[in-house]
This record gives C-alpha cells, structure tokens and sequence, in this order.
C-alpha cells in the first residue's frame, strides 16, 4: 500500500509502497523483482531525515514483521542474536533482568537492531566502547539475488564493514549476533556537574585520562547562552552500579515507563527562542554547581526523551532537523565558532549535546572517529536556516569534520565526498554487492550514495 | 528530493524566458539547490538568466534546454531530456503560454492556432509528462501558470482565456488523478501581471508583479494548497464575475 513517509524529524515526506512481510519468502518475492525505483529496509524510523523511505518505490517495514522478532541470548557468554526487527527496547527488557545490557545504546531505545547496523550508531560509551559495529560478531544479510549470506569481520569483512554503516544500501540485515555487557544493577552510578562555559567544559571532557575513567561521558550545551557564558553546559557521566551501590531487592529490575504522549495537533512554534531559553535555563539551573554522585535509572540516563511518546510532533507541522557532526580534536576553536554562530544567529536549540568520541572503526561509511561531536536539534522552518547549516558545513569539512547520515536531512552530495574519504571505496564495494541497484532510499538518491 | 529544509534540490523551468517563471525560480532559490533546468524556445535568451543564477550561487548546476512549445508531441521527448539532466525532478513550472494580444482572429482564424497549441494542446501534453514522472518518483510538484482569465473568458480575450479555461481545468482534474502517488499540481491564476508578455498594455486594476507572484507561488509550493490567486483579492473579485448575470458580465468595461 503507498504511504507516506518521513524519518523521526518529520520533514521531507514521500509516498512508498510499505510491505509488512510475514516470511522471509515474502521479502525474496520483492526483492527479486524489484520496482524500478527499489528496495529499501525500514525500522522504526528514528533515522532523521530520509533514509528508511524510498519514493516511488519499495519499503520493507522490519519492524512489524514478526519472523524477525526472536531474541536468542547465551546467559553464560552474553552472546545475543537478534532479528534486524527486534528494537533496542525489546531487547532490554529481554536481557537486562538477565544481568546483560546492549554494548551501544543510542539516545532513545526505540531502534531496531537492523538500524543500529545501518546507522552504526554510537553511544554515550564510544569513546572507550566506539560503535555498534565493532561489537558485532557477525550477521546474516540478504543481497539483492535473494541469496542469504553470513557476514563478519572474518567472512567477507569488506562486506561487512561496508553493511555496517551503509545506510540499508548494501543488501537486507535479517539478524545479526553481537557480544552483550553484563551488569549486576539496573541502575547508573552517575556524576553531573555545571560547567560555565565553552573552554571549562572542553577541559573537562577534553583530557582522555580522566574522561576514560568513566564509561558514559555526555555533555548538554545551552546554545543560547552567549558572551562569557558561551558554551555554557552540565556534564553527565557514568557507570553501571554494582549490585552493592543497589539496595533494592531486585538490582536487575527493568521497568521502563512512557509518562506522556505528544498531541498530534501541536502547532507550529511552540518550541520557540522563547520556550527554549526558558527550558535551558531552568535544565542548567538544576543541575549541581560542583560534582555530585547519584544513582539514575537506564532510562533516566540513556532514553530521557523516550519519556515522551512522539516527542518529534513537538515541533509542529514544519518538522525540525538534527544537526550532528564531528570535527578532530584538536579543532575545538571551530567547534568554539560553531556553538557561537548558532548562538549570534539566535537558531534555538534543545539539548544540544556534546561528547567527545574515541577512534574509528574500519567501516568506510562510519561518522564517529576521534573529536568532538555536536548535536543539535532546529525547527525546520527556522527563518535562515538553509543559509545558515550552508556556512556551517563548510567550516566542518574545511576542518576536516564531516555529518552523520543517520541525522541529517539536507548536505549536499558534495558534503558526502569530502567529509567520508573512503566514499568511493564503499561505493565500489556497494556495486559489488549490489549490481543491478535494488537496495535505493531517498537519502541515498539525495546524496548520491546510489542511481536515481 | 526536497530536503529536510525545504529546499527543492532541481528546479525545472518551461518557458525559460518568462518573467513570472524566472521570478518564481529565484524565489526558490537557497543553499542546497543542486540543479536548475531552463527549458526554452530560445536558448541564447535564457543564458542571461542562467549566469544570474551562477552569479548567486556558484555551486548550482545550471542546464539549458531547447523545446518548441508548439511541439505538443514533441513534449515527452522534452521531459525525458530533462530528467536525463536531473535525475528527479523536485519542482517544475510550466510558463510558456502566448497572449495573442490585439490579433485580429475573427479575419484570420489560423493565428489562434500556435495560441491555442502552446497554452493548451502542448501544455497539456506536457504536464501528462510530467505527471507521470512524479507519479513514478512518489513525489514532486508540478506548478502551472494559469490565468484569472480561465474563470470567466471575456471578449477581449477570449481565445487566450478559453485556452486558460480549458488547462487549468484539465490540471486540477490531473492532479487528482496524482493524489494518491504523491505528486501534485499547484494551479497559480495570477491577474494582470506587468512583464514581457503585457509590455504596452494597459494596466487592469490589483495587477501585480512577476516577483510578488513568485512569492506567493513560493510559499504555496510548500504546502498543500492547489490552486493560488494573484493577489490573493482576485479570488473574491472572480467569485463575484463568475456569478453575475449575463446580462451585467457583458455591460462590464472590462
């Protein structure tokens, strides 16, 4: 049936043929013949902009098909496999009674697995833990002959680091098997601490021997704070409590509970430059002047905005857009320019979030590497946005910085080229993989990843 | 495809010379446009407009392209050279049209045919074309410059307007036959516009620019709406005319 589609930012909408399969014959059927404008996989559509919707062509909805829903852990070793439909929540509700807890969660626990392995999604952890990539062990994929093959770092790895972080465009995850943590309390040990500005913040995130010592390390920045408070934040990091920081009864209780849904009626505007400094200032506000230790729950810490179902329709009928990129290490003055650009132009932003990464991993199409990231969320409509992002993007590739594609929602092709220097090997390997072009989405055909 | 901002990556223009067309590309114009596709008669009249745009903005692909716009069956061939250019094709505005202004085609019937060809014969030809290349992306937005002189045809201009009539009629008819691919039509029925194709003439009354136009356009472009009115005002006003008894329609100095 067509529907229309977008990614969590609510923008770009586009009309695909949707098929919920029930077997994996069914999604052989479509992917052997192919409509003209192709296949691609879709979860729960937290990517932001366009890449799980495929205009004029095919969309295969992972996340309701059933067959793909099966979690199987080894309670000894951790070893998990799950389907490419099963969602990180599933998942955690499954293992973390069980004592185990997913290596990377991203920001909100409703991704599926096949996501995660697209996008190759970073946490608060990546940089002592890096990716979810490089935790898995191996997966299977169905190419676009239909034909089902298994891959890893050691069968095929070009295959499969060139799946990890390719976008859905190198062939159909069916399930993948990955190495889990384990823990021996639900709970997170956690340290916050304000941070008054840009250059106390950086200091404090910056020196890896302190920033190592602790799993979990995030910063949120107030981007509307300007002058001596510019880059202002509050810095939040963590650890799985041990089951002797843990007095309740059960330390591996996992309940986590969704207060509210968003109308769908919300009007445009509501988050505005107005609401947004009120909400900064009250978020800075309540977080402890000096360092303080509290426990928190997983959900309090990773998945605060899973609080709030539908949170994206906050933003109205015009949508809004995630900015993320990453710039080296050493570049904290363009990171320092950044922040002050959105500042002076006065774009708002809730929970702009810093974090500091480790290194990269051998998947070409990977974002995260050594440096810093920046993550900020606009509304669409923004008066100037366009020529704003446009200015900024080039200040991130002339640093050597590039944008995560799982994000974003308008850089250009060329933006693509410059910022990911392996591009073209991945696109080789792609064709390899692929063909006769079957696997297409509308990110890709917007940065020219694949033929219209 | 539009991007999360908005902003059409190809831009297609037919009639690559019209002033309420160029008008309505600058309008969309912005970071991010990837390609703009002038579709002309004359190609060297177009090329001013195209180093205008270069000028603005460096990185965008500028294309020209030859069409005949009598060439009614000549138009998917046209369409197909143009998505060859872009790939998809986000927006397009179709803009040739001829006024046939002070022809006198009671003594000469066969002027009105290259009239009656452009604005409704090829025109429609073309937007079949079109519809169904959206059809086939699942998404895009076709624009058509119509007239408010579809609404009720007068004497004065009568051919010019029944050719209005009958486009704007068929587009709104096609982009029905769209809504379910997600493509659609934006039907644009603008008054009396001072441009190239209105030189000498005597202004009517609330007539309007091609870049107030273009604004209007724009902004409809981005949402649902179908059909617009330019200066909004004319919708009222023909509302009125539409309804008027003959008797006074004709009396009108109009």
């Amino acid at each position: 049936m067509k529907q229309k589609l977008s990614g969590w930012g609510r923008t770009a909408w586009s009309y695909s043929d949707v098929i919920t399969p029930s077997s994996i014959q069914e999604i052989s059927a479509v992917v052997a013949s192919p409509q003209p404008r192709g296949v691609i996989a879709r979860g729960l559509g937290r990517s932001y902009g366009a890449a799980s919707q495929n205009a004029g062509g095919t969309v295969i909805d992972m996340a309701h098909y059933a067959s793909s829903s099966g979690i199987e852990l080894d309670q000894q070793t951790g070893v998990v496999t799950a389907g490419a439909g099963v969602s990180i929540d599933a998942l955690l509700k499954y293992c973390v009674p069980r004592g185990w807890f997913i290596p990377v969660t991203p920001g909100t626990r409703f991704v599926t697995i096949g996501g995660a392995i697209g996008s190759d999604i970073h946490g608060k952890n990546h940089h002592v833990d890096g990716s979810f990539g490089v935790h898995v062990l191996s997966m299977r994929v169905m190419l676009s002959t239909t034909e089902i093959i298994n891959l890893s770092p050691l069968e095929k790895p070009d295959w499969f680091w060139a799946t990890i972080a390719g976008m859905g465009l190198t062939g159909l995850v069916v399930d993948a098997t990955f190495q889990m943590l384990a823990i021996s309390s639900s709970l997170m040990s956690v340290e916050t601490e304000r941070l008054q500005n840009f250059d106390a913040l950086i200091e404090a995130m910056g020196s890896a021997d302190d920033d190592n010592r602790y799993r979990y390390s995030v910063a949120w920045v107030d981007l509307l704070a300007s002058g001596a408070s510019l880059g202002r934040g509050v810095l939040s990091r963590g650890e799985h409590a041990s089951s002797n920081q843990d007095s309740r009864q059960e330390c591996l209780a996992y309940k986590p509970k969704v207060r509210m849904s968003a109308p769908p009626w919300v009007p445009n505007g509501v988050i505005n430059k107005l609401s947004i400094k009120a909400f900064n200032e009250a978020w800075y506000r309540k977080a402890p002047p000096k360092r303080k230790e509290s426990l928190e729950s997983i959900a309090g810490f990773f998945h605060p905005l899973d609080g709030v179902r539908q949170w994206n329709r906050l933003y109205g009928t015009q949508g809004f857009i995630q900015y993320q990129f990453i710039v080296p290490l050493d570049q904290t003055d363009v990171l320092r320019g950044v922040i002050g650009r959105f500042a002076d132009a006065g774009v708002a932003s809730f929970l702009a979030v810093l974090k500091r990464m480790g290194k990269s991993n051998p998947a070409p199409m990977s974002f995260p590497d050594t440096g810093w990231t920046l993550t900020l969320d606009i509304a669409a409509g923004a008066r100037g946005l366009p020529e704003l992002l446009s200015t900024v993007d080039t200040v991130v590739l002339d640093a050597g910085g590039r944008h995560y594609l799982a994000k974003d929602a308008h850089v250009s092709p060329r933006a693509v080229q410059v910022g990911y220097a392996h591009l073209e090997e991945w696109k080789q390997i792609r064709n390899e993989m692929d063909p006769t072009g079957v696997w297409k989405s509308d990110l890709g055909r917007r940065l020219g990843l694949v033929d219209p | 495809m539009k991007n999360g901002l908005g902003v059409s990556q190809s831009i297609v223009l037919f009639g690559g010379t019209s002033d309420i067309g160029q008008a309505i590309v600058n309008e969309l114009l912005r970071p991010g446009v990837a390609h703009v596709v002038l579709v002309s008669r004359n190609v060297q009249d177009a090329e001013g407009f195209g180093q205008q745009i270069l000028q603005r903005f460096p990185d965008i692909d500028v294309h020209h392209v030859r069409f005949e716009g009598e060439d009614a069956s000549g138009m998917p061939r046209v369409v197909q050279e143009v998505i060859a250019l872009v790939a998809d094709i986000d927006v397009v505005i179709v803009a040739q049209a001829l006024l046939g202004e002070g022809l006198d085609l009671i003594n000469n019937p066969e002027l009105a045919v290259p009239l009656a060809t452009v604005n409704f014969t090829a025109t429609m030809t073309l937007l079949l074309a079109l519809a169904k290349q959206v059809s086939h992306q699942g998404y895009g937005r076709i624009v058509l410059l119509s007239s408010v002189a579809g609404e009720r045809v007068r004497r004065s201009n009568a051919a010019y307007g029944a050719t209005k009539a009958g486009i704007d009629a068929f587009a709104l008819a096609l982009d029905h036959d769209l809504s379910a691919s997600g493509g659609s039509i934006l039907v644009v029925r603008p008054g009396f516009v001072t441009s190239k194709m209105t030189r000498g003439m005597k202004k009517a009354p609330f007539s309007t620019t091609p870049e107030a136009v273009a604004k209007i356009v724009a902004k409809a472009i981005d949402s649902k709406v179908r059909v617009v009115w330019c200066p909004g005002l004319l919708r009222w006003v023909f509302m009125i005319f539409r309804h008027l008894p003959t008797a006074i329609w004709r009396k009108l100095p109009i």
